[in-house]
């Protein structure tokens, strides 16, 4: 309480402090560099749930991002409504005014807790900063996915190829035409035709 | 927000859920055939906490949830987030928590005379002599799922009748269910009210006791809702019904002991609960085993999906959990939040939706809770309906046409405020 008061008092537009709760570490990294970009340096990471309160106070955050499907918010939810000892951060824009970042944040998975009095702006840049750096996030996950269910098809495609060369004596391009003519006349995907080849060869030995 | 003007047509409902056994009539809609039989496809999505089933509700992720009895009017109210209206048209049924404390406590409580399977005014006496005697020693630490459950009400309304001021004596703190019994394990917590498995998990573990239900300090009592906005229930109202006539008959599958077996294993699942259906079938069959190793105690009325009139919405309901939300300091005593509260829950459309189906409909909306010491024949239209008991161990009776005496009359409040926690723990 005092060094909050110590902060209005001695600056006229104090620094925002930043917590950042969430379990994934990649996300957080992601965010916390978006913040410092922005100018704002002051920025703690939190894991796990054990002494959760005791670690906020000392963070002392003015805003909290914490990941929407973090099982910690009903515990958070709760401190800031009984707690003096943390300034009751609410929930962000509980006056309604601003749903269409509200809505956002839930569609980025991001949840934010802000403490009365910070000006709206100010606190509006920072969600906005979340909400990018979450959809970036599930960008990269979702090319990282992508790639990976590439990689994967790729060895089942070059196992199967494999087969029947050993078994049919075709050649490579011969294996690959074979697999790829299949999965035309079938309309399946050449990974599932490869697949369907290396199950049944497991089976015939 | 959601557009609700083209949705009519659209068969689609998401609902959102907390694994917990009560979610069963949630399941057993989407995966017995119920709601298809109603033209719906009900999709299910799990969640881990009850800030983002609330969330995803407000911003028409879901359209309805497995709510926590109190959420509906804590939105409609503006309870701490946004005022939403929302209503609650239907309740997932009755009963289905329990406190449990850790062993060193039970211990403690067990040489103030505590004993497994003992009334809860006993139990309750037992430990009030615990917290006494530790007096100035850190206070104990108990758990509950969110401040608008009922499980804080219920854990509140029998420590407090037992002299313990839940504010004052005691340190409450919210845990998500699935971490309770790790949280007991640990050290961290000294006791808990949550909904099964999560009881009986900290039983298995070795670490818990069970020393009240909720069906023994407030028999028939409602623990889950099918909450929504109210917009959306305007806009959608055919879709509703045909909701609330699959989670009826999904209730009343799943309320008969010879689906219990089957209903154990559906919610054992990964995608559901995703705990042993051995344990899971304690709670279905009313059988709990209260500590480790101990034989299993019969509990009548432990989880009701369909018995007494289990899922219908009763308006006194939700002013019982105002009373509450008044006592202890989040919400004051006014006309309007009255009248508010009084409009979340809606008998107007549980019956509409039934009405012609055969299903047996309370002609009241309201009643004096706890007022059934035995089981009586109610009016309900040609159909035989049974209510009750439903009595508070304590004996108290709460009339919801006199809300303000019933609040004045407990000594133990916080309606001026609950007090600070500190942040050591």
């Amino acid at each position: 309480m005092q060094h909050q008061a110590l902060n209005s008092i001695g600056m006229s537009q104090p620094p925002i402090r930043v917590l950042v709760i969430d379990e994934n570490h990649v996300r957080a990294a992601i965010l916390v560099d978006g913040l410092n970009a922005a100018g704002i340096v002051d920025v703690t990471v939190l894991e796990g749930s054990a002494n959760l309160l005791k670690r906020i106070v000392t963070a002392n955050p003015d805003v909290v991002i914490i990941d929407l499907e973090n099982p910690s918010r009903d515990v958070l939810e709760q401190m800031f409504q009984v707690s003096r000892v943390v300034s009751r951060p609410v929930a962000m824009f509980v006056d309604q005014s601003e749903t269409a970042t509200i809505e956002a944040a839930v569609d980025a998975g991001v949840s934010a807790y802000v403490v009365d009095g910070l000006k709206k702006e100010r606190v509006k840049a920072i969600v906005d900063m979340a909400i990018s750096r979450f959809n970036a996030f599930s960008r990269l996950r979702d090319e990282l996915d992508a790639a990976k269910s590439e990689l994967a098809d790729r060895k089942i495609i070059e196992r199967a190829k494999g087969i029947l060369m050993k078994h049919r004596g075709m050649s490579e391009p011969e294996a690959y035409a074979a697999l790829r003519k299949t999965a035309m006349n079938e309309n399946r995907r050449l990974a599932e035709i490869a697949e369907s080849v290396v199950t049944a060869s497991k089976l015939f030995g | 927000m959601a557009d609700n003007t083209k949705t009519e047509e659209r068969t689609v409902v998401r609902a959102g859920f907390m694994p917990l056994v009560d979610c069963a009539p949630l399941v057993v809609a989407a995966c017995k055939g119920f709601a298809e039989n109603e033209g719906l496809t009900l999709q299910l999505v799990r969640e881990s906490s009850w800030a983002t089933i609330r969330d995803k509700v407000v911003f028409g992720h879901f359209e309805v949830a497995h709510m926590l009895a109190g959420m509906p009017i804590a939105r409609s109210l503006g309870i701490g987030h946004l005022t939403v209206p929302m209503i609650a048209p239907c309740a997932l049924g009755l009963g289905g928590n329990a406190i449990t404390v850790s062993a060193p406590l039970f211990e403690s409580m067990e040489q103030e005379r505590a004993g497994l399977g003992a009334a809860p005014a006993s139990n309750g006496a037992a430990l009030a002599r615990v917290v006494r005697k530790r007096a100035s020693s850190a206070p104990l630490v108990f758990a509950m799922v969110y401040p608008v459950s009922s499980h804080n009400y219920e854990l509140r309304y029998w420590l407090a009748a037992a002299g313990i001021h839940p504010d004052r004596d005691v340190r409450l703190v919210v845990i998500p269910p699935p971490l309770m019994a790790d949280a007991i394990s640990a050290g961290h917590i000294d006791g808990f009210c949550v909904g099964e498995p999560w009881n009986s998990m900290a039983v298995e573990a070795g670490t818990g006791r069970i020393v009240a239900t909720k069906s023994e300090i407030w028999r028939q009592s409602p623990g889950k809702v099918l909450g929504c906005r109210r917009d959306w229930a305007d806009a959608n109202a055919g879709r509703l019904a045909a909701l609330i006539r699959a989670l009826y008959h999904a209730g009343q599958w799943a309320d008969d002991p010879a689906n219990h077996e089957e209903l154990a294993h559906l919610l054992a699942q990964p995608r559901h609960v995703g705990e042993p259906a051995r344990i899971i079938m304690r709670a279905l069959s009313g059988r709990m085993v209260l500590a480790p190793g101990a034989d299993p105690i019969a509990i009548p009325d432990f989880q009701n999906f369909h018995r007494h009139a289990a899922t219908f919405p009763w308006r006194s309901h939700a002013l019982w959990f105002f009373s509450q939300m008044v006592r202890w300091g989040q919400t004051t005593l006014t006309a309007d939040n009255l009248a508010t509260t009084a409009g979340v829950y809606r008998p107007d459309l549980y019956r509409a939706a039934l009405a012609g189906t055969g299903a047996a409909l309370p002609a009241a909306s309201s009643k004096v809770e706890g007022a059934l010491t035995r089981s009586e024949a109610v009016a309900a239209g040609k159909r035989a309906l049974t209510l009750g008991p439903d009595g508070f161990f304590d004996g108290r009776t709460f009339d919801p046409d006199r809300v303000e005496a019933y609040i004045d009359s407990f000594e133990i409040n916080s309606r001026n405020g609950s007090l600070e926690i500190d942040p050591e723990g």
